[in-house]
Formats: structure tokens, sequence, C-alpha cells
């Protein structure tokens, strides 16, 4: 369960980039809610995926997963309540290690490191059960190092590691985004799959209204740094494109019609 | 002939700055940080194990010793990095020079101070390195201290913490979303290395019969030169850590032979910095200069069908 209470974050403050990219943002997810998230560029998306997994501290406002205050934890004690898979298929994985010791240093996510064996034979084995479910062959290349893997096997791969051990919050910040639609086709539908299994509570951002509105079971709109739509259930699932283009028009004046989001 | 007679001392004294040259490995490959507090370490550990033996510690206590002054000293330079966030060859460059006066203090304020050769148990020196029985043969311990070095670093590396500290040099984003606290990671390997170019350090200065202040002037160079010789020349064969590990020491071994031939064939020895900083350049530089000129076109839409 998440629960963000008033957050605002300005970059460069009192300089001519300032930008004030959440302005009192306030978010609860019920447990095993599946959140889409859309709005323009600069509208605050990413930025709420890492307030929530404190890759920085937030100016105002608190943050609360599983009831716990974690607004003032850095970013690696949050991490044991988070699963994270990026936009970058670079960033979720260590390239120059194996899939099996990125899988095992996702097991021990949150995890005090010490000197144990940072693998085990009988974890190898779970995680080649785990890559032979993902059916794309890696359970057959475990030791292959992650630099060699293209960007669709790597997303998924990273997804694997962010519900490995199972989550509080899946963030998903445009996972898809980098890759061909057939691969981002296909790691939407893993994504469906392993968050449904584990009953996980998921916020995933994405710049497709079709996906939005296809996925999940609620769907916000934010714009300059707050939700401004936020809707759930049959609603949700009778909402077409048309609708959520009519919402941006409205909330921006007409100023997004530009905006690479309406070519989606 | 007489390059061949000499060859049994610089294989000596590459083992022993292979030792040196695994610490920087594991900053320069591992971490991915580029640590110049070593060229302050390489003097450290000589300096602290001398002084002890000369004041009667068994040669055990003073090596383990020196193994901790250099921890410290990794120590102060992450702490400059981490807690303080000076860039990593800054806080590197901050710590070696003030080592220089730490140095000096530890070794009385003396530049040079000699261990009188057969008045302590010293385990190695270049006067053991032919005509002695092989187990007291400098060659033969150096190899010990290298494989047993070796060993226990191929453990450390495959723990949840030596993983950490790897990943933590692969991708710092990724670290820390599972968890790893990177500053704590950086700290635990740049004290490592330290502590490890301080033992070798103290073995050097046993083998040369004196802890010198300026012992460490230049040692990154080696160090890196040595590292890169051994990735080049045995890179491709296996890569497996411990083999690495072991092609870093050849690496280091090849160069001070080098280091012999460049000297038996009369060039002036104090040119050999000049010539390995050149060397070390050209090496750096090869993989930029291949990308930028002879690489390939990438082919679009090769590479994403997962």
């Amino acid at each position: 369960m998440l629960k963000m209470e008033g957050v605002w974050k300005t970059f460069n403050a009192g300089t001519v980039n300032e930008k004030t990219a959440l302005s009192g943002l306030s978010l609860e997810l019920k447990e095993g809610d599946f959140v889409t998230v859309i709005g323009g560029n600069g509208a605050g998306k990413s930025t709420m995926l890492n307030a929530v997994a404190g890759v920085w501290p937030v100016d105002e406002g608190k943050i609360f997963i599983d009831n716990v205050d974690v607004t003032k934890l850095p970013e690696h004690k949050r991490a044991k309540y988070l699963g994270r898979v990026f936009q970058d298929p670079m960033t979720g994985t260590a390239s120059g290690m194996q899939i099996e010791e990125n899988l095992a240093l996702a097991a021990r996510r949150g995890d005090f490191r010490f000197l144990k064996k940072g693998i085990t034979h009988k974890e190898r084995e779970y995680y080649r059960e785990r890559l032979a479910k993902l059916g794309l062959g890696l359970e057959d290349r475990m030791t292959t190092k992650v630099r060699l893997l293209s960007g669709g096997q790597r997303q998924a791969l990273t997804l694997l590691m962010a519900t490995l051990k199972k989550p509080s919050i899946l963030l998903l910040d445009e996972h898809t985004a980098a890759l061909d639609p057939k691969t981002a086709a296909k790691v939407l539908e893993a994504t469906d799959r392993v968050v449904e299994e584990n009953h996980l509570t998921t916020l995933m951002i994405t710049h497709n209204m079709k996906d939005a509105i296809v996925h999940g079971n609620r769907l916000i709109m934010m714009y300059d740094g707050h939700i401004i739509y936020d809707v759930a259930g049959e609603e949700k699932k009778r909402l077409k494109v048309a609708d959520l283009l009519e919402k941006f028009e409205q909330a921006s004046g007409g100023e997004f019609a530009n905006d690479r989001m309406m070519l989606a | 002939m007489k390059f061949i007679n000499a060859l049994p001392g610089p294989v000596a004294q590459g083992l022993i700055w292979g030792i040196m040259a695994i610490g920087v490995y594991i900053t320069y490959k591992v971490l991915d940080l580029a640590d110049l507090t070593v060229d302050g370490t390489m003097a450290t550990g000589g300096a602290v194990c001398i002084m002890m033996m000369q004041s009667g510690h068994s040669v055990g206590v003073s090596l383990f010793v020196a193994f901790l002054a250099g921890m410290a000293a990794g120590l102060v330079t992450g702490l400059f990095h981490t807690a303080m966030g000076i860039p990593a060859i800054l806080a590197g460059i901050l710590t070696q020079l003030g080592l220089y006066s730490v140095n000096l203090r530890i070794m009385d304020q003396k530049a040079n101070v000699a261990l009188a050769f057969g008045k302590y148990n010293q385990i190695v020196s270049l006067r053991w390195v032919r005509d002695v029985p092989f187990y007291q043969n400098t060659i033969f311990v150096s190899a010990i201290f290298v494989l047993v070095l070796i060993a226990v670093l191929y453990w450390f590396f495959g723990t949840d913490l030596g993983c950490a500290i790897r990943a933590t040099g692969n991708n710092e984003n990724m670290s820390r979303a599972q968890g790893i606290n990177t500053n704590t990671t950086k700290l635990v390997g740049l004290m490592l290395s330290n502590g490890i170019v301080a033992l070798s350090s103290a073995l050097y200065a046993q083998y040369q019969g004196f802890a010198d202040v300026n012992a460490g002037r230049g040692a990154i160079v080696i160090g890196l030169a040595a590292v890169i010789i051994g990735n080049v020349i045995f890179g491709k064969i296996s890569r497996n850590f411990a083999f690495k590990l072991a092609s870093v020491v050849l690496g280091a071994i090849i160069y001070w032979v080098v280091y012999q031939v460049v000297i038996t064939a009369g060039l002036n020895a104090n040119d050999m910095k000049l010539i390995s900083a050149l060397v070390v350049a050209v090496f750096l530089a090869v993989p930029y200069l291949k990308r930028k000129y002879f690489s390939k076109p990438v082919k679009r839409g090769g590479a994403s069908n997962a």
C-alpha cells in the first residue's frame, strides 16, 4: 500500500531552470491496485515514481509504504518495499554480471549483505524455473553476461528481478517505451501475468493511452505535478482514447495538441 | 646471458608488484573508480612494516599492521568521496598528498629507513632470488602470497558483499534499487584495495631492504600498466575471475621483465617512468580510437527481437 500526502518537489530552485515537478501531489493506492499513469512530458510522472523510490528527498509532504513513513529513508533502504523497472533497459541490470548473479542480487533486496554465498545451488534451480516461465530461453544462458541480451530480454529479466522477492509496490517507469512494438506487447503481457499471479500493487507509467486503458484497474492522469483525473473500475473499462484526449484538452487548454502521447 | 641471469630478480619484483596491481584492479576494474591513493599507500605499507620490524615485532604482525594502515588510508579516501562528495580522483590525490607527511612521521622524519640484512626475520629479499633453498626463495614466497590472495579474493567476490561491490561498479542506480548502500560498498572496496597495496608495499620494502618515502611515486601507473598488459595478453583466454587476477600478476611480471630488458639495453632507469606513462596512455587510448575510427555501422533493428 502506498500513500502520498501533499508532496512537493522543485528542481534547480532559485535558478533560471527552476522547475516545480510535483505540486502538492496526493495519491493513495489500495492493496492490489494496478494503476496506470498517463500525462504529457513534464507532467511529473517519473518524478512521482522517483519520489516514491527515494532517489532524492522531497521538499514537502509525506510518503507512506505499508503504513511506514519512508519520507526520510534513503533510496537503498526503501528498496526492500519496492520492485522497479526503468525506461532504459540498461538501468535495471548490472550489465557486466551474469544473468543468475543479477537475479541473486535481486533476491537479496533489502537483506543485510555480508559474507554468505552470493548464490547457492538451490537458488540456481529456482531461477532456472522462473526464467523458463518467461519463455525467452534465458534459462539455458544463466551464466551469460547481461550486456549480451537484447533490450526486451533485459526488461523481462528486470521485471523478474523486481518481483523475485514480492515487493509492496511495483514501480514501472515506461518500461516498454524503449522497445519495438512487438517486444513491448510481450513485456506488457508478462507484466500483466506477474502482477496478477502475485497480486501486486502496481504503478505503471505509460505513454500509450490504449495500454493505459486496457491494463490495470485504475487510471490516473497527471498534469503540472499533480493528479487531474482519477478513474477506476467499470468507469475506467468504458473509457475511450477520445475521452482521455478530451480530458487533456480541458486540463491543458489545448497546449498538448502536439504532444507525442497524442500519437499513441 | 647477462639478461637471463638477471631474470629471477624482475620475476620476484613482478610477483610483489602483482599484489599491488591486484589492489589497483579492485578499484579500477571492479569498482570502476580511479583511486590515486595508492601512490601514498605504496610507501605507507613499507614504512609501517620496516619500522615495526626494527622495533622487534614479528614479520607477520608487521605485515598485518601494514595491511590495516593501508585500509585506513582507503577509508579516508572513501569518506572524502562518499561522505563529503569529493570526486574519487581528487579524493585519492588529497589522501596521497596527506600520506606523504604521515609516512615521514611513521619513519621518524627520515626519507629512507634501511632494514639491516640478516638482523631481522624478513621473508623476502632481493638476495634470495637464487642459490637458496626453494622454500626460502623470494619467488616462491611471493607466489604463495599471490595464490593465497587470489583464492581469498575469489571467495570474497562471490559472497553477498563481494557481489554487491561488483554490482556497484557495474551500475550504481541498479544497485541502490536492489537495496545496496553504494557508499558502503565503495568504502569497503577502497579499503580492501589499499590494504592489499600496503601489503605489497610492506613486502617490497623487505625485498629492497629499505622503506622509502618516495616508494609509491607513479605506483598507480605501474599498477595500471600491469592490469592493462595482463588484460591485453591474457584477457581473451578466460573470463574466470581468479584467472583475471592471475593475469594481472603476470602483467606485473612482464612489466618488470621488460623494465630489466630496457635497463640492460642501456637505457637510463630514470626514463622508465616516462616510458610507462606513454605505454599506459597508448593502451588506454586504444579502445576509444578503435570505436572512433574502426567501428562498424550499427544495423537498425538488429538487436530488438526478444
